[in-house]
């Protein structure tokens, strides 16, 4: 295939020209003739009863609770897993409240301020409930209850065992760890927005709203509002960041979408990072207990866990409650392969926010106890991580490979990749460093950390799992316009992914058409075909495939057309640098299109009456996804009389298969690195006793910046996958999943002689310091 | 969020501020706006009217005495940042300003407003209490300076009266032999500090302060007059020192206070 300006070009991003002009159109951009502005009031309590809502009656006409929206059904995000309790999300609460922050009331004015207003001359007669905020002890017997009927607080409990307790005895060594990952708030530059107003004309409910999946936003808000889907028109303008959280259908966006047709004007709504912090955005916290084994030869035997996730009050839309803990049971086996096999995973109620989706989903948990884990099993067995790593990794020649949880893993060179990062990172030159001590007293630490990222999945995976969606196959609308110029249409959306620019190089490898002539459509359900949306690093697989077939069968008409033209057969024509050719002479695909549009009375007989404008679909050879892969490389100074961390370097391995723009890429693995190490070292959203967010803003939520980042070095291995349509993979979410198991296996390598061992995430410089504090205690105990 | 409705008057002059002050109920003093702007859009400070500062040419100026320099209340960190003001410390202040928030934060924050604020953690707030700063106040009645020791009473509380203006900060000039050593421990770059040592050592005047800082009430000053030689203060003397200064706080937050005081001795007498 062609680079140049097709696939495997370095090509700039060309929707970077509107943002970097500051020319992007957000939801906070935009205005309506009539528009007003929405505030609501949250619940300041976690868990509470609402005995009553007194609202002034000067001001009732502009606020609306949830007794007001009428014919409005909750949300329902239900999985078809055996034993999932059922939670049902309220657009506005009724009876009781289940978390912070949780919609009570929306208020409506003119502006945004005046709105809030409204909001503070609302009273609400609460009666306090006891409120469970800690995972663990929301599954212990007598524990406040979340939703009552339930008699308990798990969503569901899964369990494997692949001859387990057969290990045991064979074990020469094993290590436990209790370990956790910090609850977080994504935190898209943009926050939420929602315009919603209704065209009386095409009596059409139209809502903007800053999405990643603007169709499945469509079927939820129809499914709660009642409406045919026909009458609901979901646009998703520029979006600034999605990571997640931007898939989700929201409360406010039913609330509003009711509100506008009862009051005939659009209404908006846009989230602050104070509601974006305690109420939107949570995600990411789990515990494990895991212990590894390991056999004579150093080699790992079993893993066994008990995973706990806390998922919060409500099942979210559309990935469910379950996103997380259901699959910690098939990721943790990670790129090893060993014949035991037992894990347990429970999505536990809490009054705190739905846990959603974020970049990684479950992924960086997940690698974060096994690869913490392994390295502890190391030191215990007196060997290195990474020969512990050697010994246990999936080789090249067992490709392609199902593991121990029926993960089937399609193509790569697992070793090599661990290889390279040890070449890149300097490994010996480091271990030879630590020989000599710092001149300032810090310790240096080095730390690998290795996953596999799944993509694409698809129809096989998500019927399993019964959630609102199953993504089947995916489709592009692909059409000439009379001056040659080319359309492409997807479903999914491109938010930071850059796909406007690498859909029009796999177009342009196929057409030929200038990337310049090349317009990819995108964001509004009137405009496009179905698609479940971004999600799962799946658009360079699915609508990479999409586009690619589409523009295969438009060639096909191109052809037939200019065969006729060129008074050629079918078979002995080609396109070629943007030209149809053939054995008399060669035309331009442009002038191809002006004939069909603008000259039908040219055309030859035999060609296809849809003209130079179609559908078509895509879906992988196999749908059980793409496996992408890397190795981190870490090497941090740890202050251990602050705890103050410093990284000092850091490469990456990684292996995307065929990469369609390497520094897209590059920028993805950037980005999600960033915002790893935010998971390693920062972010961490705290509850007090009532279940009350201890960070509401910026200052008390600490998320890196630039000084904190540092140069991240990335070498590239590109095994094509077997099953996708030009050997591409998903790598969209990669860069967040290993930095908090790579710095924390650095952190813990540069405090070994001090036998402390860190096994929370963030991990904070207070942590770090008590760590090493009861270290100390417990040598001089022994 | 969006704050709550209220009005804003712009006076042109310190006079005709403090009147709008003290004739005013429920006014607030607007300097760079980077911390009220915040409380305002929390809406967790709600003033009926805004006294916006920012065009009083008095306030903006720096005057240079033989022995001090008074550094008017609106001078931003980013002015003192860049040496576009006369700097009576041969280095110190810059040092301290680039420490502080972002760019873009410095821009806009001003001197003035960050010790009338008095967040314990605020780096103004230590470095000009360990260089001895006196606070010049004005009134409708009377002007008056005061010592920043004696300014602050505690977290965000100062001897401000609702209807005072600070007008400027007066620091005395070091000498060219005078010593100085700043270290800030925070989180992240532009974070507000979890610990703030400072150390000032000027032989010329006699003069010695060491300070600990964020410690979530005043700065402490330590209990040491003499000027330790170079190098000699350890981290347990730290740690001796804030004890000895009533240094409340559990074993990390001590730990940290003793190291980012050692530092800055170190930073002081590093040859
Ligand atoms: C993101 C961020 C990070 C920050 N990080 C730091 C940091 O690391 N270190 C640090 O020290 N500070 C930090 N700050 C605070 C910053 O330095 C502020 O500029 C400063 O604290 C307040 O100054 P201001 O001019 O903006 O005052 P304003 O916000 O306008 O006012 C603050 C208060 O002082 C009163 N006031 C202001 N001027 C006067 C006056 N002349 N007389 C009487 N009362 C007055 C106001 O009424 C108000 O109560 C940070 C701020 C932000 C937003």
């Amino acid at each position: 295939m062609t680079a140049g300006q097709g696939i495997g070009a370095r090509l700039l991003r060309k929707e970077d020209d509107r943002y970097m002009r500051g020319r992007g159109q957000y939801v906070g951009d935009i205005r309506l003739p009539g528009m007003q502005e929405v505030a609501f009031l949250r619940s300041p309590l976690a868990h509470a009863r609402i005995r009553a809502i007194q609202i002034p009656a000067g001001i009732r006409d502009r606020v609306f609770i949830a007794e007001d929206l009428s014919g409005v059904a909750p949300i329902r995000a239900d999985t078809s897993l055996p034993g999932f309790k059922s939670s049902v999300q309220p657009a506005l609460a009724t009876g009781k409240v289940r978390h912070v922050g949780e919609l009570i009331a929306m208020c409506v004015a003119p502006t945004r301020a005046e709105a809030e207003d409204l909001v503070a001359e609302i009273d609400v007669d609460f009666e306090p409930l006891p409120a469970v905020h800690d995972m663990l002890a929301a599954r212990q017997p007598g524990a406040p209850l979340v939703h009552e009927h339930w008699g308990d607080n798990l969503y569901l409990t899964t369990a494997i065992d692949v001859d387990f307790e057969a290990a045991v005895a064979k074990a020469a060594k094993s290590v436990t760890r209790e370990l956790r990952t910090a609850r977080q708030a994504m935190c898209p530059l943009e926050g939420r927005g929602v315009i919603a107003s209704w065209n009386t004309r095409l009596d059409q409910l139209i809502v903007t709203s800053s999405t990643q999946q603007p169709h499945i936003v469509r079927t939820g808000l129809a499914e709660c509002l009642g409406l045919d889907e026909g009458r609901v028109r979901v646009v998703a303008p520029d979006v600034g960041g999605g990571f997640g959280y931007k898939g989700i259908l929201l409360p406010e966006e039913v609330a509003l979408s009711w509100a506008t047709r009862k009051l005939g004007v659009p209404l908006r709504w846009l989230e602050d990072r104070r509601e974006n912090l305690i109420a939107g955005a949570d995600c990411r916290e789990h515990h494990y207990i895991l212990t590894a084994y390991a056999d004579a030869d150093g080699r790992l035997l079993a893993l066994d866990c008990e995973a706990t996730v806390d998922s919060g009050a409500y099942s979210a839309y559309p990935f469910s409650a379950c996103l997380e803990a259901g699959q910690i049971g098939s990721i943790l086996p990670g790129l090893y392969d060993f014949p035991h096999y037992r894990c347990r995973t429970h999505s536990v109620a809490t009054n705190k926010p739905p846990i959603l989706p974020y970049r990684g989903v479950a992924r960086t948990g997940v690698c974060f106890a096994l690869e913490v884990t392994l390295d502890a099993l190391a030191r215990e067995l007196g060997i290195e991580p990474k020969d512990l790593r050697f010994k246990s990794l999936v080789r090249p020649e067992q490709m392609p490979f199902d593991n121990i949880a029926k993960r089937h893993f399609d193509s790569g060179d697992y070793p090599e990749a661990l290889r390279q990062a040890i070449e890149e990172i300097g490994f010996a030159e480091v271990r030879e460093r630590q020989r000599r001590a710092e001149p300032d007293g810090r310790r240096i630490g080095i730390g690998f950390a290795m996953y596999a990222e799944q993509a694409g999945h698809g129809t096989s995976v998500y019927a399993a799992w019964g959630i609102p969606f199953v993504p089947g196959y995916e489709q592009c609308q692909a059409r000439f316009t009379p001056d040659g110029g080319l359309e492409l249409r997807i479903g999914a959306h491109s938010h930071g992914q850059g796909l406007e620019t690498t859909l029009s190089q796999v177009a342009h490898s196929i057409l030929g058409v200038p990337h310049e002539r090349i317009k990819l459509v995108h964001g509004d359900t009137a405009e496009t075909p179905y698609s479940t949306g971004t999600w799962g690093s799946r658009c360079m697989i699915m609508s990479g495939g999409a586009v690619a077939a589409a523009c295969d069968e438009l060639a096909d008409r191109i052809l037939r057309i200019a065969a006729g033209l060129l008074q050629a057969r079918r078979e002995d024509v080609r396109i070629e640098g943007g030209d149809v050719v053939g054995p008399s002479g060669r035309m331009a695909v442009a002038e191809v299109a002006r004939t069909w549009y603008r000259r039908p009375q040219d055309l030859p007989g035999d060609l296809n009456p849809g003209g130079l404008e179609l559908t078509g679909g895509y879906k992988a050879k196999r749908d059980t996804g793409t496996f992408s892969y890397a190795t981190h490389a870490a090497v941090v100074a740890v202050d251990p009389e602050t705890g103050e961390v410093e990284i000092l370097d850091y490469a990456i391995v990684e292996d995307g298969g065929v990469l369609v723009n390497p520094m897209i890429v590059d920028g993805q693995v950037y980005g999600g690195v960033a915002q790893g190490i935010g998971t390693a070292l920062y972010e961490e959203m705290r509850y007090d006793g009532q279940g009350q967010p201890l960070a509401s803003t910026l200052s008390d939520y600490i998320l890196p910046g630039p000084t904190e980042v540092p140069d991240v070095r990335i070498l590239h291995m590109e095994t094509p996958s077997p099953y996708t349509r030009f050997g591409q993979k998903g790598i969209g979410e990669g860069g967040a999943i290993a930095p908090p198991a790579a710095i924390t296996n650095a952190i813990n390598d540069a405090l070994k002689d001090l036998g402390a061992e860190l096994l929370v995430s963030p991990i904070t410089p207070r942590r770090i310091v008590e760590a090493i504090g009861s270290a100390r205690q417990r040598a001089a105990a022994a | 969020m969006k704050p709550a409705p209220f009005d804003y008057l712009r006076p042109q002059t310190v006079e005709e501020a403090v009147r709008l002050l003290a004739t005013t109920p429920d006014a607030k003093v607007l300097a760079g706006g980077q911390t009220l702007g915040p409380m305002l859009n929390l809406r967790l400070a709600q003033p009926a009217v805004l006294v916006d500062i920012g065009r009083i040419a008095e306030l903006a100026a720096v005057t240079d005495d033989k022995d001090a320099v008074m550094i008017g209340a609106t001078v931003t960190h980013a002015a003192i940042e860049d040496g576009r003001t006369p700097d009576p410390t041969g280095g110190f202040l810059p040092q301290v300003a680039r420490g502080i928030a972002y760019r873009a934060v410095r821009t806009r924050g001003t001197i003035g407003g960050s010790l009338a604020h008095a967040d314990p953690a605020a780096d103004w707030l230590s470095a000009l209490t360990a260089l001895g700063a006196e606070i010049a106040i004005a009134g409708v009645r009377s002007s008056r300076r005061v010592p920043l020791s004696a300014f602050v009473r505690g977290a965000m509380e100062t001897e401000l009266g609702a209807d005072e203006l600070i007008t400027g900060i007066r620091i005395r000039k070091l000498s060219s032999r005078a010593r100085f050593g700043y270290h800030k421990i925070c989180r992240k770059t532009g974070e507000f500090a979890e610990a703030i040592g400072v150390v000032v050592d000027d032989p010329e005047r006699a003069y010695f302060c060491a300070v600990a800082g964020a410690t979530g009430g005043r700065p402490l000053v330590m209990e040491t007059r003499a000027a330790p030689g170079s190098g000699s203060v350890t981290v347990e003397d730290a740690r001796q020192l804030l004890k000895g200064a009533h240094f409340t706080g559990d074993d990390y937050e001590l730990t940290l206070h003793a190291a980012a005081l050692h530092r800055a001795y170190q930073r002081a007498y590093a040859a």
